[in-house]
């Protein structure tokens, strides 16, 4: 017998997440993720955190944005039009440097859609959402057990670099079980404030203050380079992607989350067929994984991105590489779920058989 | 070596439960386990299914467009992935509740009147472990005292007395296909 348990995605996740430090939750009810509150409602107390169901998602990421601020670990969780709802204070909170995380179970949109898996939440997670010039690091697991350990390493980032952490996942990774095992258990029990919380002065000299309002242009500017300078390091250091078969490949399947595990079986199906087909996966989709991916130009015939949405993980691929090899897409929207034979279909009808 | 199975029926029959049941004995054995749900907005009475993956390498996709077998509860469900099921793939179906026979002749198709085994053992609700125990002896991807040594997990407190009369209809089908 194994250290493993078997678990739903959703409630792994935020076990994987009270593992990793957190101890304070707010959240909102939405489907396919409300067995990660309901869970962080049931763990909490017994670890000596807090759990609150918010009156509102404008609620709960404004109790994260005041929790935060203190220095412990927090996050908040939810799902596609709930996020979108969080987005004002996912801009408050990255213009005021609070570290936290957010978890976006995607599901189908837009609007209120559906709650099936989906991925059309791209470009909101890694280019835009609130306002303001601000990036987050996103974080995109593809199994139960990459998520709880993505979470140690959320909290991780998220302090280092004083930004908000998003972690995407889909209803399917939610839903679905798998065995899990819990490596990593962060002990946040004698963790001192850092020096820039709000949270007492502890003999300081100066009261410390957290506000994303600088109404000085000069001194808003300096803010804004000193981040750049931030984000710049963020992309040239903690970039990560899974490179699956790809030593002898001709071809790439660039996918992420769900949509890359369903992919691998494609690269096995086109393996057993005689078709050299890899896969790239990236792990965090900001910072997009781009320098990994150009190692392969030159060496593939094409890639072709994959993804439950039109187009929007397609953008970064093509900014990536670009008039360097030949690109093609497939993608299903509207928590339409391919397997692993319509992709390869895909891939057949846009590059041949791969030969 | 990968095993893959869909179990489909209506709610409340128990078609979950067998394939978590399956999952755990699995993840005991020490394998590579997914149980995916079928999920949306679901009503009492409808119909249910969930996929199962038990392999020895790290499963990639726990999504099945053609499973390798499947386990059918109800006609919906017939209809709905008796064309799917992969080339030469089982089918095994519970031949009390439903009527039809396949028109595939490639398939191997157990029709097995789990519901009659069931009720014979005292209750039409064993139904579900009749079903699973003739696919497990069908294609063993994981020895029945894994199976038995996960029904605990599911049958605690007062229903801990139903272990043996569970581990009896597990026998049942099992019985079923090895004496054909």
């Amino acid at each position: 017998m194994s250290s493993k348990v078997l678990m739903k995605g959703a409630e792994a996740l935020a076990e994987g997440a009270i593992q990793a430090g957190c101890r304070y939750y707010f959240g909102y009810p939405i489907t396919p993720q409300n067995e990660t509150p309901e869970y962080m409602s049931r763990r909490l107390p017994e670890v000596g955190g807090r759990f609150v169901q918010a009156e509102s998602e404008l609620a709960a990421i404004n109790m994260l944005y005041g929790a935060a601020c203190t220095g412990v670990r927090a996050m908040v969780s939810s799902s596609s039009p709930g996020i979108s709802l969080m987005q004002e204070g996912i801009s408050y909170i990255s213009g005021s440097n609070v570290p936290c995380v957010v978890m976006n179970a995607m599901r189908g949109g837009p609007g209120l859609g559906n709650i099936a898996p989906a991925q059309g939440d791209y470009l909101q997670a890694v280019k835009g959402g609130g306002n303001g010039d601000y990036k987050r690091i996103v974080l995109a697991p593809s199994s139960i057990q990459e998520g709880v350990d993505l979470f140690v390493d959320a909290f991780e980032l998220a302090e280092k670099y004083r930004m908000v952490v998003m972690v995407i996942v889909d209803g399917l990774i939610g839903q679905m079980m798998e065995p899990v095992e819990f490596k990593t258990q962060v002990d946040v029990s004698t963790r001192k404030p850092p020096e820039w919380a709000v949270s007492g002065r502890h003999g300081r000299d100066h009261a410390n203050i957290i506000t994303s309002l600088t109404l000085d242009a000069v001194e808003l500017e300096k803010w804004n380079l000193a981040h750049q300078a931030v984000y710049a390091e963020v992309e040239k250091v903690e970039s990560r992607i899974e490179e699956y078969q790809m030593e002898d490949a001709d071809y790439a399947i660039i996918a992420y989350g769900t949509m890359a595990r369903i992919a691998k079986t494609t690269v096995r199906l086109a393996r057993a067929k005689g078709i050299k087909l890899g896969l790239l996966r990236p792990i965090t989709v900001w910072p997009f994984p781009a320098k990994q991916m150009q190692a392969y130009v030159g060496k593939l015939k094409g890639a072709l991105t994959v993804e439950l949405a039109y187009r929007q993980l397609f953008e970064d691929v093509r900014l990536t590489l670009c008039d360097k090899m030949p690109l093609g897409w497939y993608g299903r929207g509207g928590g339409i779920v391919p397997g692993p034979q319509e992709v390869l279909t895909a891939f057949e009808e846009q590059f041949g058989k791969g030969r | 070596m990968e095993h893959n199975v869909v179990i489909a029926g209506f709610g409340g029959q128990g078609v979950m439960l067998i394939g978590e049941l399956l999952a755990h004995a699995g993840m005991d054995e020490g394998k590579e386990v997914t149980w995916m749900p079928s999920y949306g907005p679901e009503q009492r009475g409808g119909t249910a299914n969930c996929s199962v993956v038990i392999a020895d390498e790290p499963i990639a996709s726990p999504v099945l467009t053609n499973p390798q077998a499947a386990i059918i509860f109800n006609v919906q469900s017939f209809d709905k992935f008796e064309p799917v099921i992969e080339h030469e793939g089982l089918l095994i179906l519970d031949s009390t509740l439903v009527e039809k026979k396949s028109a595939r002749s490639d398939l191997d198709v157990v029709y097995i009147p789990a519901t009659d085994i069931a009720q014979k053992l005292g209750s039409s609700k064993y139904t579900n472990m009749v079903l699973l125990g003739a696919y497990l002896g069908k294609v063993a991807p994981i020895t029945m005292e894994s199976v038995y040594g996960a029904l605990p997990i599911f049958l605690t407190g007062k229903k801990t007395d139903l272990i043996e009369i569970n581990k009896r209809a597990l026998q049942a089908g099992v019985d079923f296909v090895s004496k054909k």
